[in-house]
């Protein structure tokens, strides 16, 4: 197990994070942050916080909830069960600019299941990703708008992204 | 994908649901969970989520069901299956083919899930072991009602927040009622206390072994329940006369505006359909304010998809 950032360094990655949304911000009024379950939703609430601040108007946060768009869902090598979890998104998507926010983009497949599940909530006038970790290893034809950090990572081994809100502390290791 | 980080994670593991009472508590707890995410499917632009894409859903119902044969035909469309609809009356088991005949040529179509209700005790069960589908019990003779059983707990659940310590009244027929039976596991599963309701004439033999309270006295028990379930009086299957009238089984075993004011003001009231007004509810109180009766059906939908989803799941793995 290999630490790649600490926590100090996802702080100073967020902030890269936002300071490259922000600068986009002039064209695009309408913006709204929606994280993907589970640790693309704590990303997104500490991204929203941020951008509002620097903004100065409020930037609202939802959660999106992929498990009833995922493709492996009937395949038998599929992962572990995945838990059906609820939706949050308590605004209206269409016509907005929208910040998908994942902590690590990998396959590119968690993606393009929330692309589908956010087109079936509304049309959102854009819709852009943003990511923690990206990493190599795509399986689709899927890349980020605004990036984190680029990760060396072989295809066998595990990026994993652990948030104080959901694991403790703040760190990202390769296993 | 998302790895899964949770090693400890419970797994659903059954590709047919056939009765509650063979459900644990973390099962039971696992479904309504899961029926929570599916919600909200309903209530979005697009009332559709691909999961079930590709499957085939059968409607097998050999007796008469509105809410429930609509139910699950809707909430097959919701997860993007599609759906055979088979009634008794408009098929061939009118010229003598048998249950497991009919199953077996719906199979050979290439079904995934079949739903089945049958007046016959045990009939889903039977189909479990002789097809390879998935089987869902939407009600067998006198024994079980899984999905009523379940979207009734998923609905006090929802208001109250926990079964944990309630006292629940179920009140009418229950001889007849495989309503009674399937909310009695789920209940005491989750840890409420039941009582069963009615005239001696409509309690089923041997009560006494089941794990809940008997009243004989609706006034006796109507000051101390949380939560009343009204069954309706199952006229099609009764035989003899288990009470004298309907004005004498109304007076005393009939849900009044007098009898609710006697009752807690949180009280909440439950009928799984369909309704004989003035019967066993009166009508104020079947639309009046702590009456939960159409929630019921909402939230039936949403326990439904999770009840295919998670079938479905279980059978690809």
């Amino acid at each position: 197990m290999k630490v790649i950032l600490d926590s100090r360094q996802i702080e100073q990655t967020l902030t890269h994070l936002v300071d490259r949304i922000v600068s986009d911000a002039p064209a695009q009024p309408d913006i709204a942050v929606v994280g993907i379950r589970s640790r693309g939703e704590v990303l997104a609430q500490r991204l929203s916080g941020r951008l509002s601040q620097r903004l100065g108007k409020n930037v609202p946060c939802g959660t999106l909830d992929i498990t009833l768009y995922r493709d492996d869902l009937n395949s038998p090598k599929g992962n572990a069960q995945p838990q059906v979890r609820t939706t949050e998104i308590g605004f209206d998507i269409d016509d907005k600019v929208i910040i998908l926010v994942d902590d690590v983009l990998y396959t590119g497949r968690s993606t393009r299941a929330a692309m589908d599940a956010l087109v079936d909530l509304g049309r959102p006038r854009v819709m852009k990703l943003a990511v923690l970790i990206d990493r190599d290893g795509r399986e689709l034809p899927i890349q980020a708008d605004y990036v984190g950090f680029k990760a060396d990572a072989a295809p066998g081994q595990l990026v994993q992204v652990n948030l104080v809100e959901s694991d403790g502390k703040d760190e990202v290791v390769i296993e | 994908m998302v790895s899964m980080r949770k090693s400890k994670q419970f797994k659903w593991q059954r590709k047919h649901l056939l009765g509650l009472r063979e459900l644990s508590r973390e099962e039971i707890t696992y479904i309504l969970d899961t029926a929570k995410g599916f919600e909200q499917v309903s209530t979005r632009s697009v009332k559709k989520a691909p999961p079930l894409r590709g499957k085939v859903v059968v409607n097998l119902f050999f007796e008469d069901s509105t809410r429930t044969r609509n139910s699950f035909a809707l909430a097959a469309n919701r997860l993007s299956a599609d759906i055979i609809e088979f009634t008794k009356k408009s098929s061939s088991v009118s010229k003598g083919e048998t249950l497991l005949d009919t199953a077996r040529n719906l199979e050979a179509m290439g079904i995934d899930i079949v739903v089945v209700r049958h007046g016959a005790g045990g009939a889903s069960r039977f189909l479990s072991r002789n097809i390879k589908a998935c089987v869902v019990n939407a009600g067998d003779g006198f024994c079980e009602h899984p999905t009523q059983g379940l979207l009734d707990v998923y609905t006090i659940r929802k208001i109250k927040g926990t079964l944990e310590g309630l006292k629940i009244a179920i009140v009418g027929d229950i001889a007849h009622s495989r309503v009674a039976r399937s909310d009695m596991w789920a209940m005491t599963k989750l840890g409420a206390e039941v009582t069963f309701v009615g005239p001696p004439t409509l309690m089923p033999t041997q009560v006494d072994r089941l794990p809940v309270k008997v009243s004989y006295s609706l006034d006796e028990i109507i000051e101390k329940v949380d939560v009343i379930n009204m069954l309706r009086i199952q006229f099609e299957r009764l035989g003899g006369n288990p009470f004298p009238s309907i004005r004498e089984y109304s007076h005393y075993f009939g849900l009044t505006v007098e009898r609710m004011n006697r009752a807690k003001p949180d009280i909440l009231v439950m009928h799984p359909g369909p309704i004989n007004r003035g019967l066993e509810i009166e009508s104020e109180v079947a639309d009046g304010r702590n009456s939960v009766i159409l929630g019921q059906v909402t939230n039936g939908l949403a326990v439904r998809m999770a009840v295919l989803f998670l079938v479905n799941q279980a059978a690809a793995q």
